[in-house]
């Protein structure tokens, strides 16, 4: 019994050396095996994280939910990671652009000054599409034509001009 | 995909690395070609839509061409009407009072660009008001 409590001491000390060790060590050897996956996994690239005995906080721009929990997962999958904060947030990548964009307000002036030196040419313009008719010199319509085809930036979809007479 | 067929030489025109931001799109029967290019590719890719559709009257075709995106304040511009003296405006629209005008083939400066379609603009003689974008052409260097 007595060499027993001699050496009880010794074993609790030495237990507790080797847990404090785990647990200062362990952090920066964690962010290590960490910032490889953020350097080997496309998903997590721009991700950082930081460690407190054992606790890793992500942060930065994942596209999507499943990247978010991707990334998660993959620093919870690390030995000696105790639990993941993810503060990750989720910026969508960039949507294209719709084709032709919303009617704008200004499209009808826009096309009213854009014929306005072209006085044979009618106009009628219905949800974004524009019909025109009358009549124009054919050395002029390209002009006319030019101008409005830019106009697509305000919405306009497309332009009806088979009944436009060119001379 | 029959649009893009027909107008294919007109695409790979503009495809050749003469138009930036290009995007060629379909869409309900219509084609898409939007982009920027200076002012004599603009015309040079007209002059082919001409060639293929010489009406522009199949309604298919938007060729929305942005030559005016790399002109910035500053700019010298030439007053290219056909005929008649340009009007300069109090503002942005045909509806605005006239404040001014300048002659056919006048250089003017460019002061700001209001839209696409209206530039505020400045004479030599020191006129400044809005004038429509399709008849300034902006002299290339």
């Amino acid at each position: 019994m007595k060499l027993q409590s001699l050496y009880m001491p010794f074993l609790l000390i030495g237990m507790v050396f080797i847990f404090s060790c785990k647990g200062t060590v362990k952090d920066s050897d964690l962010l290590t095996a960490i910032n490889e996956k953020i350097q080997t996994n496309p998903e997590m690239t721009g991700l950082t994280a930081t460690v407190v005995e054992g606790v890793v906080t992500l942060s930065g721009a994942c596209k999507d939910d499943a990247c978010k929990s991707f990334c998660e997962k993959t620093v919870k999958a690390i030995s000696g990671v105790k639990s993941v904060v993810n503060n990750c947030t989720i910026i969508p990548a960039v949507v294209d652009t719709p084709v032709v964009p919303e009617v704008s307000d200004a499209l009808a002036q826009a096309i009213t000054d854009a014929c306005k030196d072209f006085p044979g040419v009618k106009t009628d313009l219905k949800e974004g599409v524009l019909t025109l008719t009358g009549e124009i010199a054919k050395d002029k319509l390209q002009t006319l034509m030019m101008s409005l085809n830019t106009l697509k930036s305000l919405g306009l979809k497309k332009i009806e001009s088979a009944e436009l007479v060119k001379k | 995909m029959s649009l893009e067929n027909k107008y294919k030489a007109l695409i790979e025109a503009a495809g050749n690395g003469i138009v930036s931001n290009l995007q060629v799109r379909e869409q309900d029967n219509v084609l898409y070609i939007d982009g920027e290019a200076t002012g004599a590719t603009k015309q040079k890719l007209w002059d082919l839509y001409g060639s293929i559709d010489p009406d522009y009257a199949s309604g298919d075709l938007m060729l929305n061409i942005n030559s005016v995106a790399g002109i910035h304040e500053g700019a010298k511009l030439k007053v290219t009407t056909s005929r008649t003296n340009l009007n300069i405006r109090k503002g942005p629209g045909t509806d605005t009072e006239v404040v001014g005008k300048a002659a056919r083939h006048e250089i003017v400066t460019l002061v700001r660009k209001e839209n696409d379609q209206w530039w505020l603009i400045k004479t030599d003689d020191g006129e400044e008001g809005y004038s429509f974008t399709q008849y300034l052409t902006p002299i290339e260097q």
